[in-house]
């Protein structure tokens, strides 16, 4: 079993609730082992805050395996830390050194306000997907799933876009604290299989016009979005979610 | 006694389901319109029933913990989907799947439910391609297939490595789109602490808005739980940090039997513990053992690295023992035979508690085949390893990447080290062949009830369960409760069930924060986590079952007097939710191991030390024990054994062998 040797500072966001106001606060700890995840570091720095009698760091956080979408963590000024493709929960000590020091954040978004500590209210994600998200079939509706061939580079394009999980790296990231990478994620995904045709036009309408009442950003091409993703979700959804969305306005009869 | 009625309907096995499907009493559109139904939990079960139901037209309610129904923890299931569709011509059947279901179950599980089961599974795929969900296809643009566990045939439907986040996907957009007609009112942040029953019937829940901390009551005509299983008992498991019994055990204390606790899976291939600071451990999916191949040095405490160890020094223990399924035995068996490995002196890695999985020869006999592909004759060694790697990274890329992320090591150049880790648990609410529990009008879904996969689950069929139970049973088997209830009115939630409901629930919140004690909650979950690994894990035996009962009553005792909760009831605290989940899991513990104690046999998962061959398989006592137990709550931590005797009337019962 190993035992860790690291000493670390940590400035931490504490904030009550949404109505108080916020500050990074300093904690010292040690002993912190290299094959620890970054969030087992938490851990260990909860427990000696509990056994000191103070408030634990509340933090989003549940499958720990890089997959649910919910550890959101902004650390050193980047969306779930220093190293690229992946989640919070993903980062090991052992990307960190001895006597480093470490701001973690929550994500910063006009549509995603703070909970408390480094916890946010990321719902605006569900009512876009709600406003448009999905094909409108009904259990039981279905035909065989052989019955309709779908190419297999189609398919794989239509899975990459639906690997997104929805953590929100993107918004945070993005000066713009734009959502369109989510957005269009979700959109291209359904737009690139045949099963997506019928609401095609319909449905980047209405995500779109969701989107925007939340309150995310615009988009200006920076890429922060496409860099930051632990899923590496491409810009291209972006590209093209505008082609549709612009499609729309001259293809589809249907006002939404 | 409640109810206690698998209510199996009569008939062939082969048409119970159709049968009664078409016989279920219907509840007229209108009507359904003013029928309420709470649903808790939002992972493949509970978002799917949701959905289902409400595009029936019922008025439905849903709630999970997690800040969105997209987190539940389905979404981390990584190999697959199992279907019998024959697509592969392989021979695959409706009834094959049904009876490995049953073997691989170790002839625990009900046939009636097996069979239906089996019987939608191919609609699920249907469906879930239909809502859009990406599944891995071929050139020709079908669906693949690969083999799992347990099988001979190909019927596993898969998304890479994230099946079961494409499935919840699925669902989970089904759910938004009913949210988004107002047809069902979703509650993130809401965690369900009490079952309200009024005259016998579970007509509601009482819930904590887990960011005000308020308790709020809900009313429903019935209540469906798809909660999930409670292998985090363990501390240690590839469940999620959240997941937990807390509503299915208060569901127990309000007259649910629970059924098969001590059916617990381990998963043959984690990544093995690296310290004391472990959270949680993490699954590498059995799609690997595909094309991995299990094996440890044949020399004791051999000190060589992985890859300087010859071929002929090297023992595939698990191809060596069962032949005919090698690499494929079932969950349960690579499991113990990799611990049988360790224990005897040969496991690899620091702490020696590890065993090897390994892609090399795989990986070179794909490269091969790649290098025939694109006329590249006679290929050195070299050019194979290269050209399999990218077979192998398309495959299973993102499990690759995750292990080097926790590990610090490359599997594509190390095999990787694995040891077996709880996964699932078999156990669960007791149900009928309706879904329904001994209380009247409540539902178990998916894996928080106990019935399809016997003592043991095969790769594969969780998925396959969570999403039938929601998609295509419990809306046609709700309707037999729901049309006696159409003249029940919404019940005021003044009442003073609910009442009386919402004050036990803030005692015992008061009790968490007033104890004020000197140890947090994850100390106790980690002492419960680590007698239950110890004694009532992998292999179990009476002495340290009887030892376990008491160290855990003890421990209840000192959680109830020495813990300390900081903040408050009224505010976001995470440390609150867990204090309510650990103390559940205390007395869950308990009832595991009185169950582990009271079945004399070793069947599928329950591997009891005294019942066994002489090769060291699994001994069965299907004369005393073809029965699921089913435990009833009394006062004060007490339960009290029902049986519901397993009929085999389509499958000769017989010593499970996959050699």
């Amino acid at each position: 079993m190993s035992t860790g040797n690291m000493n670390l500072t940590l400035k931490i966001w504490r904030q009550k609730n949404n109505k108080a106001k916020g500050n990074l606060v300093d904690y010292k700890i040690s002993e912190i082992s290299p094959d620890m995840s970054f969030l087992e570091m938490f851990d260990v720095l909860n427990e000696q805050l509990i056994n000191k009698g103070e408030e634990p760091v509340v933090f989003d956080h549940d499958c720990r395996e890089g997959i649910c979408g919910a550890c959101s963590m902004y650390i050193n000024g980047r969306p779930h830390g220093p190293k690229e493709g992946i989640t919070t929960c993903q980062l090991h000590m052992r990307s960190f050194k001895d006597g480093d020091t470490i701001v973690v954040e929550p994500w910063r978004a006009k549509a995603f306000p703070v909970i408390k500590d480094l916890t946010v209210d990321r719902t605006a994600f569900d009512r876009i997907i709600a406003a448009g998200g999905f094909i409108s079939v009904n259990t039981g509706n279905a035909q065989d799933a052989n019955a309709l061939p779908i190419p297999k580079f189609q398919a794989d394009l239509a899975f990459e876009a639906a690997a997104c999980i929805g953590c929100g790296a993107c918004v945070a990231t993005c000066k713009n604290a734009s959502a369109m990478l989510f957005t269009s994620a979700k959109i291209s995904q359904l737009a690139l299989l045949p099963q997506g045709q019928p609401e095609r036009y319909r449905r980047v309408q209405s995500m779109v016009a969701q989107m925007d009442a939340e309150g995310f950003g615009n988009c200006t091409n920076t890429g922060a979005c496409e860099a930051e993703c632990p899923k590496g979700i491409s810009l291209e959804n972006i590209a093209r979610m505008n082609r549709d969305f612009y499609s729309a306005k001259f293809v589809s009869e249907e006002e939404v | 006694m409640a109810d206690f009625n698998a209510n199996i309907p009569e008939g062939e096995l082969t048409v119970k389901w159709t049968k009664l499907r078409s016989s279920m009493p219907l509840v007229n559109p209108a009507n359904k319109r003013s029928i309420e139904i709470v649903v808790v939990g939002s992972g493949l079960a509970g978002a799917s029933a949701a959905a289902t139901l409400a595009e029936m037209g019922y008025k439905v309610k849903c709630f999970c913990f997690q800040d969105s129904p997209r987190r539940a923890h389905s979404i981390a299931a990584q190999g697959g989907i199992n279907a019998a569709k024959n697509y592969q011509n392989d021979g695959d059947s409706v009834y094959r799947l049904f009876y490995d279901t049953i073997k691989g179950g170790d002839y625990r599980a009900r046939e009636a439910n097996v069979h239906r089961l089996a019987e939608v599974s191919a609609n699920i795929i249907d469906q879930c391609v239909a809502q859009g969900v990406p599944l891995a296809r071929e050139y020709g643009g079908l669906l693949d297939n690969r083999s799992f566990g347990g099988t001979q045939v190909q019927r596993t439907f898969y998304a890479a490595g994230q099946t079961g986040q494409q499935l919840l996907l699925g669902a989970y957009s089904a759910l938004e789109r009913q949210i988004g007609m107002g047809k069902v009112e979703m509650f993130t942040r809401h965690e369900m602490l009490e079952v309200v029953k009024i005259e016998g019937k579970a007509r509601g829940i009482i819930a904590r808005n887990l960011i005000t901390g308020e308790l709020e009551r809900h009313f429903g005509h019935a209540v469906l739980l798809g909660t999930g299983g409670y292998g985090n008992v363990f501390y240690l498991s590839t469940n999620a940090m959240g997941s937990n019994v807390t509503a299915a055990w208060k569901a127990h204390k309000k007259g649910a039997f629970f059924g098969n606790p001590c059916f617990t899976q381990i998963h043959p291939t984690c990544i093995p513990v690296s310290g004391d600071h472990q959270s949680k451990l993490t699954l590498m999916s059995e799609s690997l053992r595909n094309d991995g191949r299990i094996w440890v040095p044949k020399k004791k405490d051999d000190q060589r690295k992985a890859t300087d160890i010859p071929e002929d020094e090297r023992d595939y223990y698990l191809e060596r023992r069962y032949p005919a399924f090698g690499n494929l035995v079932p969950r349960d068996v690579a499991s113990r035979a990799a611990k049988e490995r360790c224990d005897a002196g040969y496991g690899v890695g620091v702490s020696k508690l590890a065993v090897y999985l390994d892609f090399k020869a795989n990986t070179e006999r794909y490269g091969r085949i790649e290098a025939s592909v694109h006329n590249i004759h006679n290929p050195d060694k070299e050019t194979c390893m290269r050209l399999g790697r990218d077979v192998i990274k398309e495959k299973y890329g993102n499990l690759f990447d995750m292990y080097k992320q926790i590990t610090g090591e490359d599997p594509y150049d190390l095999p990787m080290r694995i040891y077996p880790a709880v996964h699932y648990t078999m156990g669960g609410l007791w149900v009928d062949y309706n879904l329904m529990t001994t209380v009247p009008g409540l539902y178990a879904l998916g894996e928080a009830n106990f019935s399809d996969h016997g003592a043991n689950r095969l790769g594969a069929s969780a998925l396959m369960q969570g999403l039938a139970d929601g998609y295509f049973v419990i809306p046609y088997t709700i309707g037999s409760y729901i049309s006696k209830e159409l003249a029940t009115k919404a019940i005021p939630l003044d009442h003073p069930a609910f009442v009386e409901a919402e004050a036990s629930v803030k005692a015992i919140l008061d009790k968490f924060i007033s104890i004020k004690g000197s140890k947090s909650v994850d100390f106790f979950h980690k002492k419960l986590g680590k007698i239950m690994w110890e004694k009532c894990g992998m292999a179990r035996n009476a002495k340290g079952l009887s030892e376990a009962i008491v160290e855990i009553q003890q421990l209840r005792k000192e959680f109830w007097s020495d813990l300390r909760v900081p903040g408050s009831i009224d505010e976001f605290n995470p440390e609150l939710e867990k204090a309510g989940r650990v103390a559940d899991f205390i007395e869950l513990g308990e009832l595991m191991c009185i169950d582990a104690l009271n079945r004399n046999e070793s069947c599928g998962g329950h591997f009891r030390e005294e019942y066994q061959t002489e090769e060291g398989e699994a001994l069965r006592d299907d004369e005393n024990y073809a029965y699921v137990s089913a435990w009833e709550y009394k006062d004060d931590v007490k339960f009290e054994l029902h049986k519901e005797e397993l009929k085999f009337e389509n499958i000769k019962i017989a010593q499970r062998s996959y050699k």
